[in-house]
């Protein structure tokens, strides 16, 4: 008797177990649509991190009060898991089994930087997970043959590349040859500054520009003096420097300090070093790359166009004075997982993924046509420069660049 | 790169020869305060870079109450004089005994430590102190911003005050005493626990005004602190212990030699030269120590 009360109870647990781990396996819990992200909450990319989520949160929100997703003729609501990779790449690949192996998750956001998506790739490649990223620039990440992976924003190697188009269309339009141009450039030896430098160099060659100064900057970087001692002595025509906010600060305090005049300065990371506000003059005139302009034409029923979706984040968000392109980026991917989701009329992976694989679409982040690599070829870079007051200017076309001309 | 220096643009030694001073006079006080706790207590501090970067800090915190940074120097040397004390008898103390590797992994835990409470408090982006004070500008070419000036006269003040405490104070006396020997000293009424205390917490203290110049020159983010770790280790090995005189000269030796070493091979060997001077200088007393036994044989 006592036996059979075991086995009962045994059998009772075991249906049990089943039945939970079974509705925690499902990629879709009853009307919701579960999608998984290890972000950054601690350590060094925390505070991107955050924009990210708030992105993904935001756009998730919109997407579930207009009516969420139609599948099969039934909506769904989308919701995302999260956890946090405390800024660390194997910590992401271990959160990235865990959401697919123990939370049955399907459809996965990606983290924030190059490096957190550089750790989690191999991961959901290997359980074919169709993964939209929105904040991993890298060109390196597309040369990998990932099938399962795409990327809504620009890659790095168009942060400051096409300034150099700028200057030589400006430079025609005024009767010079684009090749008598000098360039002087300092790059970090990150994975995402040698992208930079690599899309610069090769546009350098197209228009037969000379690179006279070719420096690299260390990780530690606090001093540049010996590069702009060199700029000042040759005196080249346009200055590029990428080295993350640090380089950005270091560069627009030393410019100020050394005095450094040049007609176009390009620098990435303008708004994270806060150069405008901290050396006023150093920044003035200097062209920032952003992915992301509240100006721009595009749109989509969702959102409505950059501008309404910039008013909509600064309500919900009033924490912010300007929104952080990280955010913006984040929303985007998850609208492309929503038409990709009702494309494929389907929650079959390798449905969505070749649903995602077929994107073209128009959305207030711009324009989203993934190239067979999964990056993100129909949106291009934007720029802004920084006027004497200075606020950020967005640049249109090379005449509405101003040349740089700071009264030090 | 040879020609444009000595040739073409001169000049631009003197901008060269000026940023290696206004580098070397900081390099010259973390370095002292190394060579200081190196020589008495024969600790060999990891973590002196993030003493620097936890001056640069302290001063942050200290100007965002609407204070200039120059005038947190003196709060700064108090709370790193505190921290140091704090750091000495928690930590120093339980490894100052023991073998040189057990102070070594001590002090580089206590390195990784400070710079993730760092991160934690501050967060990882890069600070800068602004000083206000404008550029000098010597001719059309060289600019030196003045507080890069007033830095070198602050590091000028404190390393002579440090000296000077050395020679005449009575604390500075007992330091010296119990550097040349220790157990002498105890035989003789000093309390070496509390030179060594002492001696930590100036080492602290000097670290924390070099935090405050380099967040007004340069800037500040909690990893920092390696590459100053890095260029005092230098200095300090290349000079030798007890040289006074030789850690100043060799710090504006290693502040001229990145700079040159920057403009001439570029910004990525920078950091580099100040191992390739560190080489330099072992392999030559290498040499010289060869030569010394050959004739002692």
């Amino acid at each position: 008797m006592f036996r059979k009360y075991l086995v009962a109870v045994g059998a009772a647990l075991a249906m049990g177990v089943v039945g939970v781990s079974g509705g925690a396996m499902a990629k879709v819990e009853g009307d919701t649509i579960i999608l998984g992200s290890a972000l950054s909450f601690t350590g060094k990319y925390a505070a991107n991190g955050f924009h990210t989520q708030k992105g993904y949160d935001f756009a998730a929100n919109r997407i579930n009060e207009m009516g969420g997703v139609k599948v099969g003729g039934k909506s769904y609501k989308i919701a995302v898991k999260y956890y946090d990779d405390e800024s660390q790449g194997s910590r992401a690949a271990q959160l990235a089994e865990r959401l697919i192996n123990q939370d049955g998750v399907e459809f996965m956001l990606g983290p924030y930087s190059t490096g957190m998506t550089k750790a989690i790739a191999p991961v959901t490649e290997k359980y074919k997970i169709p993964m939209v990223e929105a904040e991993g620039a890298s060109r390196a990440l597309f040369t990998q043959g990932y099938k399962y992976m795409f990327a809504v924003l620009s890659t790095s190697e168009f942060y400051l590349a096409p300034i150099l188009d700028l200057v030589a269309e400006r430079a025609r339009a005024e009767g010079k040859s684009p090749s008598d141009i000098r360039i002087g450039m300092a790059f970090e030896g990150d994975g995402f500054s040698l992208d930079v430098k690599a899309g610069v160099v090769d546009v350098a060659k197209k228009h037969n520009m000379k690179i006279v100064i070719d420096d690299m900057l260390p990780a530690d970087l606090s001093d540049m003096s010996a590069t702009l001692t060199k700029f000042k002595a040759l005196k080249p025509d346009v200055l590029l420097v990428s080295g993350h906010d640090k380089g950005a600060a270091t560069a627009a305090r030393q410019m100020e300090e050394m005095q450094i005049q040049a007609p176009y300065v390009g620098i990435t990371h303008c708004e994270a070093s806060k150069m405008p506000e901290k050396f006023p003059k150093g920044a003035t005139g200097v062209l920032c790359p952003t992915q992301w302009l509240p100006g721009i034409p595009n749109k989509d029923n969702y959102f409505g166009n950059a501008s309404k979706f910039n008013q909509d984040v600064l309500e919900a968000y009033p924490e912010y004075k300007d929104i952080p392109y990280q955010l913006t980026q984040a929303a985007a991917a998850v609208l492309v997982f929503k038409d990709a989701f009702e494309r494929a009329n389907s929650f079959d992976k390798d449905a969505v993924r070749d649903a995602l694989a077929a994107t073209d679409m128009d959305t207030f982040y711009g324009s989203i046509k993934f190239a067979p690599e999964g990056n993100n070829i129909a949106k291009p870079m934007f720029y802004r420069q920084i006027d004497a007051n200075g606020k950020y200017q967005p640049v249109v076309s090379s005449d509405n660049i101003k040349i740089r001309n700071v009264a030090y | 790169m040879f020609e444009l220096l000595f040739v073409t643009a001169p000049i631009m030694n003197v901008q060269v020869l000026l940023e290696g001073v206004f580098i070397g006079s900081v390099f010259a006080l973390s370095a002292y305060g190394l060579a200081l706790i190196w020589g008495v207590m024969n600790v060999k501090n990891l973590a002196q870079g993030d003493f620097v970067i936890m001056g640069g800090y302290a001063a942050f915190s200290v100007s965002n109450a609407g204070v200039h940074p120059i005038f947190a120097i003196p709060v700064v040397i108090a709370f790193m004089f505190c921290f140091g004390w704090i750091t000495y008898k928690l930590i120093i103390k339980r490894v100052i005994d023991n073998d040189m590797f057990v102070s070594l992994l001590a002090t580089f835990g206590l390195s990784l430590f400070l710079q993730q409470v760092m991160n934690l408090i501050f967060g990882p982006e890069v600070q800068t102190l602004d000083s206000h004070f404008g550029i000098l500008l010597l001719g059309d070419f060289v600019t030196v911003p003045k507080i890069k000036i007033i830095s070198l006269l602050i590091a000028a003040f404190f390393a002579t005050v440090v000296v000077l405490f050395m020679k005449k104070s009575r604390m500075g006396q007992a330091i010296r005493a119990t550097a040349q020997d220790a157990r002498a000293a105890r035989v003789l009424g000093i309390n070496t626990d509390r030179v060594y205390a002492f001696t930590f917490a100036l080492n602290a203290s000097i670290c924390g005004v070099a935090g405050v110049l380099v967040s007004m020159i340069w800037s500040i983010q909690p990893f920092y602190g390696i590459i100053f770790s890095l260029r005092t280790f230098a200095i300090v090995t290349a000079a030798g212990l007890g040289n006074l005189p030789g850690v100043i000269g060799m710090s504006f030796v290693l502040g001229w030699f990145e700079q040159y070493a920057g403009v001439l091979a570029g910004a990525e060997w920078q950091i580099a030269a100040s191992v390739f001077v560190l080489i330099f200088v072992l392999l030559w007393r290498q040499l010289q120590a060869r030569r010394h036994r050959q004739v002692v044989r």
